[in-house]
């Protein structure tokens, strides 16, 4: 086989979300009123990105075969945080920026001592921290409101050259320099081996628990500036406990359509993002099609439900049936 | 390489687990540039052997000395460290990785913090080339490779480390007859090299054409070592026996008759693990499948009980062909199958449940009415397995998995026994269980056999099958090599069949597909 089969065989998952994101993109700006302008776009991209950050969280945890119940309340607390500290002058927004991100950094390595030191599972450890991590929301904005540094908000939200979605060029730099480094780094390695086969990792010397620990840190990072985005959309801090669970569910429905396996050792962030922006857009064309907005979370089930039986041709394949349960 | 100062000594090793033996003071010394080869029954102490050696486990007592200096490995870490690099039987590579990334796994190499991967490709290309496995893609995933390349793959990771000794323990238990030519000649090379290989494998045929030394290992001791190709195959299957065993099988009843067959299968073949096998199983009869570990034992009794899909060939139950989709079909009906699993602990139980949940599973059934559970008729059929198999617990209603592993056997075995099974599947049901509740297996086995069972019976000790079978069939690679009968089942005729060697050991044949 040649080189390009390889690469194409890695890029399954990723491209498989692309096309679905591509097809569903087009229906949706084809049958928007407006048409495909600057302006759809750069709407489309802001509700996107969000998601997008969320899941690719999610990814680096799912990775290494874990899950993490507590993104949406990472986002839901950093928003919060946000609309306090992100205000004022170049400095002191600068100040608040760095102080959002670190607490998203120290709300993964919390989950990551838990699950890694603590021997924890995942699911339970991430459900317990996600509640303490909204009550310290609550605690923040007990109502919502505050404001954020509009100038910032509205470079980071609006268009580069009238064209450009703004949110969508930070994506791309957050993905340039966290994902692409970790994912090509020696623990990121580790945190695929980890999902993969703990037992082989270990027994092949692979730094495991710093690999995973990584993993859960930089998830909280990531949560941390899908938490930011989201007050420069709005210019307020609120703790909304629906919507960060909506988030946390979301975020993994959004990996499972990126192509990362649940089982961990498989997948890329990158899909995960075309994961999200296709599960937005599929919210979306219930808009252009004027479907009455009760029909929505039914719509958005069954869409899911399709795009993920995608993925599971190959167990028709399996001559041991002991396999199924791998 | 006779005179050259030895490059590893280990001396007077032993090693305990719980109250077993497993090794004790045992004795080697590797020379470099030879190839040294270990021979021993399974159980004989060559495996905690090699672990020692590989950092795996410690020894209770002993010296090892590398190039003269007293060594002890923490780790496998600290023994690669060290020039020892030990390719394991059960594969340690990550599936979903790429080869490339599985070669170069435990020490990548880096450029700027990141993994220089043009840089692990070429680690990767020329690991490949030296196993003689170019053929591989570096770019290709581990779970999508064929046993028998995986294994390349693993020779060639173990090679990328650059090691002094290399330890290859039943490294060609998968490969194909061409990738076994293929190794020979990587392992030979590197013996010019000046590597000091060791070499564990059960194919005589492999040793003689390989070694250079030979240390024959029994009851955790080493008995003998010589110069290759100084003893017959007769004399070191000799060694390899040597051994009394104590009387604890059942009388059997001798030669019936005629009873009628329950258990048939013409031509069964899957994929490229069975291979046209033929047998039958009568009321009343024991028979014993033999062979060295995964020669496709496990594989058939999977095959009649439902669990393959794509089998050619047929089965007959009483006489009329069946077609088995799942063990559900197969345990219930007038088919009446169990199938004791190899291991318990993931096929055979649901280790947090309770001992009573874990005996109703495979029955539940016969004892629903209407989808209920009868209270009343399952506490007596328990109640009469418990007594019959005398499982020691201290109550029904405590997790299975406290129990002792013998007595986890039992409930696995009274499991199946509350359907009243015709036909009894054994996947060597007696691994790692004391040997009073052994006694007590063979003796349920004989019991249910005269009850009117057919009973087929896979098992990995020798001296079970000579004791608890009316015959024994012999698989080598997938297909029945050698049918034993009676006083024709001696340890001789099954280590000398199931290695293949045909006849009076004169004439060594290369595994069926030479």
């Amino acid at each position: 086989m040649k080189d390009w089969r390889y690469w194409l065989a890695e890029q399954r998952g990723t491209l498989l979300a692309f096309g679905i994101f591509i097809v569903m993109f087009a229906i949706y700006s084809a049958n928007h009123p407006a048409g495909f302008t600057a302006n759809v776009v750069q709407t489309a991209a802001n509700k996107g990105v969000l998601l997008a950050f969320v899941a690719m969280a999610q990814t680096l945890v799912v990775i290494t075969a874990g899950i993490d119940l507590s993104v949406g309340m990472i986002f839901t607390l950093t928003n919060c945080m946000a609309s306090w500290l992100v205000i004022g002058t170049g400095l002191e927004t600068a100040f608040g920026v760095l102080v959002v991100l670190g607490t998203g950094l120290l709300c993964g390595a919390v989950n990551g001592a838990i699950v890694i030191y603590g021997r924890l599972q995942p699911i339970v450890a991430t459900i317990a921290t996600g509640a303490v991590f909204f009550g310290l929301a609550l605690l923040l904005r007990p109502v919502p409101g505050g404001s954020v540094n509009e100038d910032l908000a509205d470079f980071l939200t609006g268009r580069f050259f009238g064209v450009v979605p703004a949110s969508f060029v930070a994506l791309l730099v957050i993905v340039l320099v966290v994902w692409v480094p970790f994912s090509r780094s020696e623990f990121g390695r580790a945190a695929y081996a980890a999902g993969s086969s703990e037992t082989a990792a270990y027994m092949s010397g692979v730094p495991i628990r710093r690999g995973k620990f990584l993993a859960y840190t930089l998830a909280g990072l990531l949560a941390a500036i899908g938490g930011l985005f989201v007050t420069f959309f709005t210019y307020t801090g609120e703790a909304a406990y629906a919507s960060g669970n909506a988030y946390t569910l979301f975020s993994i429905a959004a990996v499972v359509l990126g192509g990362v396996s649940l089982f961990g050792g498989k997948g890329s962030a990158i899909g995960a993002i075309f994961g999200a922006l296709a599960f937005r857009t599929i919210g979306d064309l219930l808009f252009v099609f004027d479907f009455d907005p009760l029909w929505q979370p039914l719509f958005q089930g069954v869409i899911l439900l399709i795009a993920v039986s995608l993925g599971a041709f190959a167990l028709f394949r399996v001559r041991n049936r002991l396999e199924w349960f791998l | 390489m006779d005179g050259a100062a030895p490059l590893f000594r280990m001396e007077g090793i032993s090693k305990r687990y719980g109250g077993v033996r497993a090794l004790e003071k045992a004795d080697l010394t590797v020379t470099a540039g030879g190839i040294h080869a270990i021979l021993g029954e399974n159980g004989a102490g060559k495996s905690t052997l090699i672990k020692i050696m590989a950092g795996v486990v410690a020894p209770d007592e002993g010296t090892m000395t590398l190039d003269g200096h007293e060594v002890s490995f923490a780790s496998p870490a600290a023994a690669n460290q060290a020039g020892i690099v030990c390719i394991f039987q059960e594969l340690s590579l990550i599936p979903e990785l790429s080869v490339a990334d599985n070669i170069v796994i435990s020490d990548p190499p880096k450029r700027f913090g990141m993994i220089d991967r043009k840089a692990q490709r070429r680690i990767a290309e020329e690991a490949l080339a030296r196993a003689g496995a170019s053929d591989i893609h570096p770019r290709a995933l581990v779970k999508d490779l064929p046993l028998s390349r995986r294994q390349m793959v693993e020779i060639a990771k173990a090679l990328a480390r650059k090691p002094r000794i290399l330890i290859l323990d039943e490294a060609t238990s998968a490969l194909t007859a061409a990738d076994v030519a293929k190794v020979f000649e990587v392992l030979k090379r590197l013996r010019s090299e000046g590597l000091a290989l060791l070499y564990i494998s059960h194919r005589m045929n492999e040793i003689a054409e390989l070694a250079d030394h030979c240390t024959v290992f029994r009851n955790g001791r080493n008995v003998a070592s010589y110069p290759a190709g100084s003893k017959s195959d007769n004399e070191v299957v000799e060694l390899m026996i040597g051994r009394e065993y104590s009387h604890i099988f059942p009388p059997k009843p001798g030669p019936t008759a005629a009873a009628t067959t329950v258990l048939e299968a013409r031509n069964l073949s899957w994929a490229d693990r069975l291979d046209n096998i033929s047998l039958s199983v009568r009321a009343g009869e024991v028979v014993g499948l033999g062979g060295l570990d995964g020669q496709g034992q496990r594989e058939l009794l999977l095959a009649f009980f439902g669990v393959l899909r794509g089998l050619s060939g047929e089965i007959l139950i009483d006489g009329k062909p069946v077609s088995i989709a799942s063990p559900t079909e197969a345990s219930h009906g007038r088919i009446g199958m169990a199938l004791i699993p190899e291991d318990r602990k993931t096929e055979g139980l649901m280790l947090p449940m309770t001992v009573r949940e874990n005996l109703s599973f495979a029955a539940l059934d016969r004892l629903s009415k209407a989808g209920i559970i009868d209270r009343v008729a399952e506490q007596r059929l328990i109640d009469d397995m418990v007594g019959l198999l005398a499982i020691k617990t201290a109550g029904l209603d405590i997790p299975v998995g406290a129990l002792s592993g013998g007595n986890q056997q039992k409930v696995v075995i009274a499991k199946w026994l509350m359907r009243q099974p015709r036909i009894i599947l054994l996947n060597d049901p007696t691994r790692g269980i004391d040997v009073g509740t052994k006694q007590e297996i063979y003796q349920l086995m004989r019991k249910l056999a005269d009850a009117g069972a057919a009973i087929l019976f896979y098992s990995t000790d020798y001296d079970e099958l000579i004791g608890c079978c009316d015959r024994v069939l012999v698989l080598y690679d997938g297909a029945v090599k050698r049918e034993l009968v009676g006083d024709g089942i001696t340890e001789h005729a099954l280590i000398a069949s199931a290695l293949n060697i045909h006849g009076d050991a004169s004439r060594i044949e290369l595994g069926g597909k030479a």
